[in-house]
Formats: C-alpha cells, sequence, structure tokens
C-alpha cells in the first residue's frame, strides 16, 4: 500500500512496451491526437460551402424541442407522430423542455402506446406481428444458447429471464383486460335483458 | 426495399419500405453494401432510448455506394464507395465550426442535447438508418468519406463508429506515458479504446467484463490485462490492489446504459426504464481511478437521469471527459494506423449475418450468443 510520493514502479519499462506492442507511443504527443484540443475553430475542414444550409421543406408541422427556437435547417422525416402515441409526443415536445422529466417520460410513455397501437392494428393486415420471428428467439438453438450462457461465469443470466416476460407481459396483461371488459358487458346485457 | 424495422421492445423485423428520397439539396441516397449492429443499438432494440417510433429503422454503422445525389453536393458522385461516420453535421454551425461534430446544432429539432445520428431514435433527429438497402444521407458534402482503395471494407465499416469512438474514448482519458489504464467493457468499443491506449503511451492497459470470449479478444486483440469481475468479490478493490493501493490513472466507461454487475441497478435501468442507463461500469470506473485521475465516458447513456456517484467525482477530483465521437475529425490519423497495422478493426468482426436473419442478430447480440462480439449486416447476402 502507497503512502509515499514516489510512483509505484508496477508498469515494464516504455522501452519493452515500444518493442513488443506495435504503434506503442505514437501518439504519445498530444498534438498527434485529432480530438486535441477538444474544441479548434477551422471551419475550412469540413467541406461545407454554405454559411447557414439551405433549409429542407417542412411537410408536416415538424415537431422539435422547445428549447430550439427555429425548426433546424436539416430534419429526419422517417415516422411522422401519428395516433395517441402522436398527441403524447408532440405534447411532450410542445409543452416541456429537455431539462423535465415529464418530457422523457411523456416520450417513454409514447413509445409504449405506439407499440400497442401497431400491434392491435396488425392483427388486422396481411402482416401480423409474429413474436417467434420478430424476437429472433431461433437463435437460442441455432447459435448454441445454453452453452452460451451456462458454465460460463456470466451475471447477466441471472435477468434474462425477465426478457420474456417484457415481450409477453403486455399481451397478457392486455388479454385479461380484453377478457374482463368483455365479460363485464356480457353481464350488463343479462341485467337489463329482461328474464 | 427490404428494411430492419422496430415493432416494439425487443421485437424488430425486415419489411418493404420506400427507397428514401432526396429531401435537400445536398442530400445523397447511399445504396449499403455493409452494415454493423453496435451495442447502443441495443438501448433501442430494449426500448429504452425515448421517442424511439415503431417503423423506424436502426443502424448508425455502414458504407455503401452512391445512387443519387441533391443538386448542391459538389465532393461526391453516382458510384463512389463511400463510408459514412454516425454524426450527421452540418459543417457549419458553432459547433462543427470547432471541430465539435457529434454536437452539430442544425440536424436535430427533437433535442439540443444531442446531433444527428443515423437511425438512432428521433431523439437524434428522426432520421431512418442504414440496416437496410438504402439510406438517405444529409450533407453528403460534409459527412462521407470515399472509401480509399486499399482499405477493405470490413475495416470502413468499424471506422464509422466502433473503432473511431474507442480511439476518441482513448484520447478523452488524457493518456500520458505510462500511465496504467482501466477500460470497463470488453465490447467493441472497449477493444478499440484498450489497443488506442498503447498507442498514446499506456504503461499498463487492463480490461474488465465478465464475458470470457471478450475478455480473451482482450488478451489477444488489445494485448490487455484482464479482469473478469465475477471472479472478485469486488472489482474496485482489486483495482487498488493491482496498482499498490493508488487507482488507476485513467479509466474508460466503454458499457454505458446496460452494465451488468448490480442487479438493482440494471433492473430498474434496462428492464424497468427508471434510469436513462444503468451506471455499473460509470461508477466502478469513479471508484478505480486514482485521486486526481481521469474518467473517460464514452459508453452510452440515455437522456433520463440515472443512479451516479457523484459525490465520489468531487472528493476525488476527478476530471470527467465524454462526448459522442466526432467521427470524421479521427479519419486522417486513424486511416495512417490502420495502413500501419497498429489497428486492424476487421479482427473483432465474429459473425456476418443477412439482413433477412437480423432479428436473430438482434436476439444473439442482446443476449450474448455464439461468443457474438461484432456482427456485421450484409443487405445483399441473398
Amino acid at each position: 500500500m502507497r503512502y509515499t510520493a514516489k510512483k509505484p514502479a508496477i508498469n515494464p519499462p516504455s522501452e519493452q512496451l515500444r518493442a513488443s506492442i506495435p504503434g506503442w507511443g505514437v501518439d504519445l504527443d498530444p498534438s498527434d491526437r485529432p480530438s486535441v484540443p477538444r474544441e479548434r475553430f477551422d471551419l475550412g475542414a469540413t467541406g461545407a460551402h454554405w454559411n447557414f444550409p439551405e433549409r429542407q421543406p417542412e411537410k408536416w408541422p415538424r415537431e422539435r424541442s422547445i428549447e430550439h427556437e427555429i425548426l433546424t435547417p436539416v430534419f429526419g422525416t422517417a415516422q411522422p407522430p401519428r395516433g395517441l402515441s402522436g398527441a403524447i409526443r408532440k405534447l411532450a415536445y410542445a409543452r416541456y423542455s429537455e431539462a423535465r422529466a415529464a418530457h422523457w417520460l411523456l416520450l417513454v410513455l409514447a413509445d409504449r402506446v405506439d407499440a400497442i397501437e401497431h400491434h392491435a392494428l396488425s392483427v388486422f393486415s396481411l402482416h401480423p406481428d409474429n413474436p417467434i420471428t420478430e424476437t429472433g428467439i431461433k437463435s437460442e438453438i441455432t447459435a448454441n444458447g445454453i452453452a452460451s450462457r451456462f458454465g460460463k461465469g456470466r451475471t447477466d443470466v441471472v435477468h434474462h429471464p425477465l426478457d420474456p416476460l417484457i415481450v409477453v407481459g403486455p399481451w397478457v396483461v392486455a388479454g385479461v383486460l380484453a377478457f374482463r371488459g368483455a365479460r363485464a358487458l356480457s353481464r350488463l346485457r343479462d341485467r337489463r335483458s329482461p328474464a | 426495399m427490404r428494411a430492419m424495422v422496430y415493432r416494439g421492445p425487443y421485437k424488430i423485423r425486415v419489411e418493404d419500405k420506400d427507397v428514401p428520397p432526396i429531401e435537400h439539396p445536398n442530400d445523397a441516397i447511399v445504396r449499403v453494401r455493409l452494415a454493423a449492429i453496435c451495442g447502443s443499438d441495443l438501448h433501442l432494440y430494449h426500448g429504452m432510448m425515448p421517442d424511439t417510433r415503431v417503423g423506424h429503422t436502426f443502424g448508425h454503422e455502414f458504407i455503401g455506394e452512391v445512387v443519387d445525389v441533391g443538386s448542391s453536393v459538389q465532393n461526391l458522385q453516382r458510384g463512389d464507395r463511400v463510408m459514412v461516420p454516425f454524426n450527421i453535421f452540418c459543417g457549419t454551425c458553432y459547433f462543427c465550426a470547432r471541430g465539435l461534430y457529434a454536437n452539430c446544432h442544425n440536424v436535430n429539432p427533437n433535442a439540443t442535447a444531442v446531433g444527428g445520428i443515423y437511425g438512432y431514435s428521433h431523439t437524434t433527429g428522426g432520421y431512418d438508418g442504414g440496416q437496410a438497402e438504402f439510406v438517405r444521407v444529409p450533407f453528403a458534402d460534409v459527412g462521407p468519406s470515399k472509401i480509399p482503395e486499399w482499405m477493405a471494407d470490413d475495416d470502413a465499416v468499424l471506422l464509422t463508429d466502433a473503432c473511431a469512438t474507442g480511439y476518441f474514448g482513448a484520447q478523452l482519458g488524457d493518456i500520458k506515458e505510462g500511465d496504467v489504464v482501466a477500460v470497463f467493457g470488453a465490447g467493441p468499443v472497449g477493444l478499440f479504446a484498450a489497443a488506442s491506449s498503447w498507442l498514446m503511451g499506456a504503461g499498463r492497459v487492463i480490461v474488465i467484463d465478465h464475458i470470457e470470449d471478450r475478455l480473451e479478444k482482450a488478451r489477444t486483440f488489445a494485448h490487455a490485462e484482464t479482469y473478469k469481475f465475477t471472479e472478485y468479490d469486488d472489482i474496485v478493490v482489486e483495482m487498488k490492489r493491482t496498482t499498490d493501493g493508488l487507482g488507476t490513472d485513467v479509466a474508460i466507461d466503454a458499457v454505458g446504459a446496460e452494465a451488468d454487475g448490480n442487479l438493482l441497478q440494471h433492473v430498474t435501468a434496462t428492464k424497468m426504464k427508471l434510469q436513462g442507463g444503468s451506471p455499473i461500469a460509470l461508477n466502478w470506473a469513479i471508484d478505480s481511478v486514482r485521486k486526481g485521475g481521469t474518467v473517460s465516458v464514452v459508453g452510452a447513456y440515455g437522456p433520463i437521469f440515472s443512479a451516479v456517484k457523484f459525490g465520489d467525482v468531487m472528493n476525488k477530483g476527478l476530471t470527467i471527459h465524454s462526448n459522442q465521437c466526432p467521427v470524421k475529425r479521427q479519419w486522417p490519423r486513424l486511416f495512417e494506423h490502420v495502413r500501419n497495422g497498429y489497428l486492424k478493426p476487421s479482427e473483432i468482426v465474429t459473425h456476418r449475418i443477412p439482413l433477412e436473419d437480423i432479428g436473430e442478430g438482434y436476439h444473439m447480440m442482446s443476449a450474448k450468443l455464439d461468443g457474438m462480439i461484432k456482427p456485421l449486416i450484409v443487405p445483399d447476402a441473398a
């Protein structure tokens, strides 16, 4: 245990490392490191030939962080917000800054609603969700699922059983709720029907 | 075109989608020749990254061939073989002008805290990614580079993120000659960070993980000492023991949001989504580094709060450096290192997976099956 000023001699000498490891020390001088200094003003380095980029057409009211004063000149157009999940996302962007937990938690909620919306709609499509193929579970057989996990001292094996619950759990909850709802409606109808 | 699409946590499939159009005069459309699954793609796959929408195509590591260009593109033409950095950046905003390409202010309307990234949710701008046959590449005169004739495709695709990020992570450690560097995580970024630490003059490089295949790769590929943390009662104490009680000079978190090693942290973050990430590796880095040392963070975390031991950061007088890697800034020097044989990116590739089988690829990556370290995705394998 070191309680004196001298640095402990716990490393091989540099000469030995230079001889044994290809390229040892070639970036020893910080000036050879491309991100040193961290900030280096050089507008000519990027290949850009504009001061401010031409603006991409906005084809629908693009949601944006309220911390941006304007819509950025370029943006992604994948998956515009739709349905209830879209409404939640628009609220998260319109109401809360990135500093607020509500902003992110609403977006996470919207993600879950989005998945439920699409799973439900897929049932009525020509391409319904298939939890077998979409989870890639076949690789448990083709890629040595058991041998890869056990007897290897892996700590993550403990929580792997939670993964199927995360995938199947919402379907089970939705099924139970649907069953209870249908049963409640049926009872209500029976009560209103004349004996 | 065929493209991977997200269907909800732990579920993806391959669908027909429209080929992306030119949407801005400086766009290019690239036919993907080779893509990769990154460990950080698992944060999306597991539903941890806010605003990951059903239908989104992941993939921020890809190379390909230019098939169309917008009217203002000057530096590329159809047929060019290009590598595309994972960052989308304009080249002229306040941040790009200073070399912070990962922090561009002009490409991500959804957040100011992060720049634009291909296929990485709407939190990074809402751009579909490269695990598809075609991809839209904004700012074609700024981001992509033509792949040098001498460079192999497998090397080029790894330079678009994993290799560049690992190299950048070592730079963030501010390594001096003879420093002891601990790298937490023996995934692709950790392996490259370890190998790069030697280039910067490290005296010892220690890699910590719990997956034996990866630790073996750390020994053979990165010439590192390895510690399997499950074999020790307390890996932090072990780091102190091996450094004569001081702690390491530099610690690099190359794990990020899905770290294992503490069940409560892992489950609350990755399964219950109550944290932006499981900060186990980061906390170990903070506790393992010596007082006055430097912690480099290149593992990715989500934007929600995480239970980080910040009191120890302050009390130990640590310097924390972090960022998404500005990839293109690394390339000229990295090209030299690859050409000289100092870094050999393709040596960490363990699997090649046809795009049509990408669902299984994601499950294998998530569950770490079959010794998977780095899978490449081949769109036209059929």
